[in-house]
């Protein structure tokens, strides 16, 4: 996920933006990172109160960049969700102050928690890239940018997700109220700890939810400090309870849970089978996920050469390839083939891969030692099953998870690294002949979260566009991300979408209500 | 029924009240184009007085056709494709509006304490009424900025169709004495929210607010242009506005007499895009199961409020039979309680009108109902020897044929009428040229669901009144007015929708 932030979404707009530069984040000069952020919030955070495992169990977490160990956290299981639970219950009862709030108020909440955030976006990002490794500057510029403007953006919806008066037949007047859902389980990844607490935050708060989260046991440290901003603007006790832990004992607890309303997750497609399944088991809780992809990038031999080659890089290199919408499959038409893969390679071989809390990084560690051997377990599968290999293909240091751009040409539709998702470092280039051809490719896969085309040609771009299958098609850009627009996955790749509008559709119930009238008049 | 859970309020909004400031410096006495200060063209100015002493507060820059000339001129520019303010994210506009927000917040204190001085409004309401009205409207714009979506349509044949919702371009905005800065705001929030430009005239007896926010909207970084307020008078700068051919939309709120003048002049000049929030004699229907407590203070506040200068006045109480004579009692025990005197001091209940006109004209229309036989309960006179102070005035015995129970008086004067059968009184409540709000007070399921499909007004309250806020839509029926504010519909009324239509070479679903 996530748009070249910046640099990406200036160049498609035109000269008129270069001379306005209006945008607050591009504005803002970085503040120099302290690679040593203190660690304050390490437990489990319940009714706006800071508690210690039921079992008094502890995990580390660790720096990636180095392996070292970075702090101690609280272990949520079975019994601290369940603690979780009761207190958002309670705060979800009926007349408790959560319930009876202004809906704009919980919306002046949710700007205050972004004010919050704000304030502490430094500490924020430094913290974020100790703990995960994406470099400072991407943490600062795109990540906490868009956690800002996220939470603002659903405060805004908070009064204005209207329910509907109908026309129903007969001597009716007949309302629909869109009610919260209740208590929503929430279960995040470790790629974007924090932008993944907002997308979920957000939406559920907005709409008057109240929520049990569970961060990733690698990533727990950014997420936690954030409960502490949540207090600190004034939401009510329960009404956000974060449990830190493991997914199969805290986050299997949350999913069959017989108490949690909905529960929404967004990580691995195999997981998300498993929530679906503990939410089917157990009380039919609802069930949003946003999982796995296997996403396409097509380049057609019109597309703007420059410009395709550095969006196809970015679109799979992004945070260290470890986006659910990587460009994983780049399709080439074939008269440009060649050149575009030269300079593929070029650009891959140009990376900076480092230290992240050093600008000029560009690429940091994987998140962890399992996730850095599976990926060099793909690269060996690439070269085994006869892609070849056109840079990279090893670890890129003597100690921390770092794994060197890795460029694969002729890769074939039915090779492993062409059909499962990798989310390292490691793009391949796929050859193509005609648009029938690379769109049948294209969207044959189990996965249909995202996809692009790059092409000068208006009727190409509106034909791929409408043909691919896909919850995201891009056209001349990648990885392009608002709040305001909705985000999710056909087939495989999810259920329901997150932001927008339609974001907002998960958390809400909807009830009719139709009252007996003497004489209807129109 | 149970009530659960504590009765106290979960968000305190209204801070405590501080004392009005002492000593209020008028600093913004010019007229506002390209975020800059510049005098009148012709060079005149003109005097505001404080209604409460009738003594002279400042002189302010009066302008008129050339200065609305000018201030277009910068609307237009800012306007201009390419420009800061169409290149800007959506969200950013957001971003300004709670800018703006923040500073109102910050400067509550000096702008309730200009509302108070200017408008005659009692500071009490100003700062907690009128300035939470103007954060929580400008808060609730700012959200919308990025949300006025447009829409993709599966259209028949080989195309792909959308619509963008454009900002419509220039927009006049003629705004009235009595609510200055809550009107200023619904203006400039849903205008700018939607990427509009604007030129604002504030009223000519309430101009300093508005100037202060000018100011404001500077510091919270609008781009110049963006926000031109050009104080004048109705007949000069007004016009000038409503017949202006470089500008897009006029939107208005004021008499009836002078929404029919800007229609016809947007019909005569441009066909400018045309709202209009006008006036209103809005009823109160009170059957007997009503909770009488309520109902007389409900229905006592709808009129009194604000010295009665509401569009939205309850103006024509219709009161069922049975409960009559104790409901004129109770109104008008409830009445004689009041305190009038300096809308700055503390426990003041009802500060002076706006000025000698409207003053002079409400106890004209008194008169007129001593005339006609209604029967004045209390009140009727002006109150002390100086300031535009008009007594708690209320009468029984209204009939529907009465000047009193016709026109709209904005004034403290109360109108009680009987009612026998439900039937007749949505026929009398609906016998009117306006059609601006009406509420019914009943325990009655039945009828209260009734009223709320047969009275002909754009707000109609139940077991309530005067229960406005940023999320709901307000404007009138009839001859109270065109189109709606605030709430989603108010977007529609800044927003120009353009259907794109681009051939494909085919189809799918």
């Amino acid at each position: 996920m996530l748009r070249a932030a910046v640099r990406g979404a200036r160049l498609c707009r035109g000269p008129a933006r270069l001379s306005a530069p209006l945008s607050a984040a591009a504005a803002s000069p970085i503040p120099a990172p302290n690679p040593r952020p203190e660690v304050a919030c390490t437990k489990i955070f319940i009714n706006n109160e800071w508690h210690d495992a039921v079992s008094k169990k502890t995990f580390p977490s660790v720096n990636p960049a180095t392996g070292e160990v970075i702090c101690q956290v609280a272990e949520g299981d079975k019994a601290d969700v369940d603690k979780a639970v009761k207190a958002a219950k309670a705060a979800f009862q009926l007349g408790s102050p959560w319930r009876r709030m202004d809906a704009s108020h919980r919306g002046k909440l949710l700007n205050r928690l972004a004010d919050l955030i704000e304030r502490d976006r430094a500490y924020l990002a430094a913290l974020e890239t100790l703990d995960n490794g994406k470099p400072y500057s991407v943490a600062y510029l795109v990540d906490l940018d868009m956690v800002v403007k996220c939470l603002r953006y659903f405060a805004g919806w908070s009064d204005k997700f209207h329910g509907k008066t109908i026309p129903l037949d007969g001597d009716f007047f007949c309302y629909t109220r869109h009610e919260p859902v209740g208590v929503c389980g929430q279960i995040i990844p470790w790629n974007f700890p924090l932008l993944m607490q907002a997308w979920k935050l957000g939406p559920a708060l907005a709409t008057g939810n109240v929520v049990v989260m569970k961060v990733a046991e690698q990533t727990p440290l950014s997420a936690l400090y954030v409960a502490n901003l949540v207090k600190e603007a004034g939401f009510p006790p329960g009404v956000v309870n974060i449990v830190p832990g493991y997914g199969p004992t805290a986050g299997a607890a949350i999913s069959s849970h017989m108490e949690v309303d909905k529960v929404a997750f967004t990580g691995s497609t195999e997981v998300g089978h498993l929530i679906q399944k503990a939410a089917a088991e157990s009380n039919l809780k609802r069930v949003t996920l946003e999982l796995g992809g296997k996403s396409p990038n097509i380049i057609m031999s019109d597309a703007d050469m420059d410009w395709a080659v550095e969006q196809a890089h970015f679109a799979l290199f992004f945070n260290q390839g470890q986006c659910c919408c990587a460009g994983s499959r780049t399709y080439v038409q074939e008269d440009i083939y060649h050149e575009f893969v030269e300079r593929s390679v070029e650009r891959a071989k140009s990376r900076v891969v480092g230290n992240p809390f050093d600008f000029k990084t560009e690429q940091g560690p994987q998140v962890d030692e399992e996730q850095f051997k599976k990926i060099l377990g793909y690269i060996s599968a690439g070269k085994r099953e006869g892609a070849k290999l056109l840079c990279g293909g090893n670890p890129a240091a003597d100690r921390g998870y770092f794994i060197q751009p890795t460029v694969f040409g002729d890769v074939q539709d039915n090779m492993t690294i062409a059909r499962e998702e990798i989310f390292g470092p490691v793009m391949q280039i796929l050859k193509f002949k005609t648009i029938e051809e690379v769109i049948e490719r294209a969207n044959d896969s189990k996965y249909g979260l995202a996809a692009a085309v790059f092409t000068k040609d208006l009727d190409k771009a509106n034909y791929v566009s409408q043909a691919l299958r896909a919850g995201t098609v891009w056209i001349n850009c990648y990885d392009v991300f608002g709040a305001q627009a909705p985000f999710g996955g056909y087939k495989a790749s999810g259920s329901g979408r997150e932001l927008g509008q339609y974001g907002l559709d998960a958390y809400l119930e909807v009830k009719n209500v139709t009252i007996k009238i003497p004489q209807k008049n129109s | 029924m149970k009530k659960q859970g504590s009765d106290s309020n979960p968000a305190p909004v209204n801070p405590a009240l501080p004392e009005p400031l002492k000593d209020l410096k008028i600093k913004y006495t010019k007229i506002f184009i390209n975020n800059e200060w510049h005098d009148s063209v012709s060079g005149k100015k003109f005097e505001v007085f404080n209604p409460a002493t009738e003594e002279k507060i400042c002189e302010i820059e009066e302008g008129d056709k050339a200065d609305v000339d000018k201030a277009v001129k910068a609307a237009r520019k800012a306007f201009e494709l390419g420009s800061p303010w169409r290149t800007m994210d959506a969200s950013e506009r957001g971003r300004l509006l709670n800018k703006l927000a923040d500073l109102v917040e910050r400067d509550r204190l000096i702008l309730a304490t200009m509302e108070t001085i200017d408008g005659g409004k009692l500071f009490s309401t100003a700062y907690l009424m009128d300035l939470g009205a103007c954060i929580k409207t400008l808060r609730y714009c700012a959200g919308w900025a990025d949300k006025n979506h447009g829409r993709t349509m599966p259209m028949d044949g080989n195309f792909f169709t959308f619509t963008r919702h454009e900002p419509i371009g220039v927009c006049g905005q003629i705004i009235p004495w009595n609510f200055p800065l809550v009107m200023f705001v619904w203006k400039i929030a849903p205008a700018l929210c939607c990427g509009n430009t604007v030129v604002v005239k504030p009223a000519e007896q309430t101009p300093l607010s508005a100037l202060y926010m000018g100011s404001l909207i500077k510091e919270a970084g609008f781009p110049p242009g963006v926000v031109n307020i050009v104080p004048g008078f109705g007949p000069t700068a007004g016009a000038a506005i409503s017949h202006h051919m470089d500008i897009d939309k006029v939107a208005f709120t004021g008499s009836t007499e002078v929404g029919k003048l800007i229609k016809e002049a947007a019909g005569k000049s441009n066909l400018k895009r045309v709202t209009l929030e006008l006036g209103g004699k809005s009823p109160i229907v009170i059957f007997a199961d009503a909770d009488l407590d309520a109902a007389v203070e409900f229905a006592h506040i709808g009129l009194f409020y604000h010295q009665g200068q509401c569009c939205i006045a309850a103006s024509r109480i219709f009161v069922e039979e049975p409960i009559y004579d104790e409901f004129v009692r109770r109104s008008i025990e409830r009445a004689k309680k009041y305190t009038l005197g300096n809308p700055l001091l503390p426990g003041v209940q009802q500060g002076p009108q706006i000025d000698k006109e409207q003053f002079q004209k409400i106890l004209e229309l008194i008169e007129s109902g001593k005339k006609e036989g209604a029967k004045l309960e209390c009140g009727g006179g002006p109150w002390g020897n100086k300031g535009y102070f008009i007594q708690p005035t209320v009468f029984s015995n209204v009939t529907d044929d009465m000047r009193i129970a016709k026109e709209e008086i904005f004034g403290p004067v109360q109108q009680i009428m009987k009612f026998k059968t439900t039937d007749e009184v949505i026929r009398r409540a609906n016998n009117t040229t306006y059609g601006l709000a009406a509420a019914v007070f009943t325990k009655d399921v039945d009828k209260a669901l009734t009223f709320t499909a047969a009275l002909q007004a754009g707000t109609v309250w139940v077991n309530c009144y005067s229960a406005l806020s940023a999320q709901c839509p307000f404007g009138g029926f009839k001859m109270s007015g065109n189109g709606r504010e605030m709430g989603e519909y108010g977007l529609h009324e800044y927003t120009e929708v353009k259907t794109v239509t681009i051939k494909i070479p085919q189809k799918n679903s």
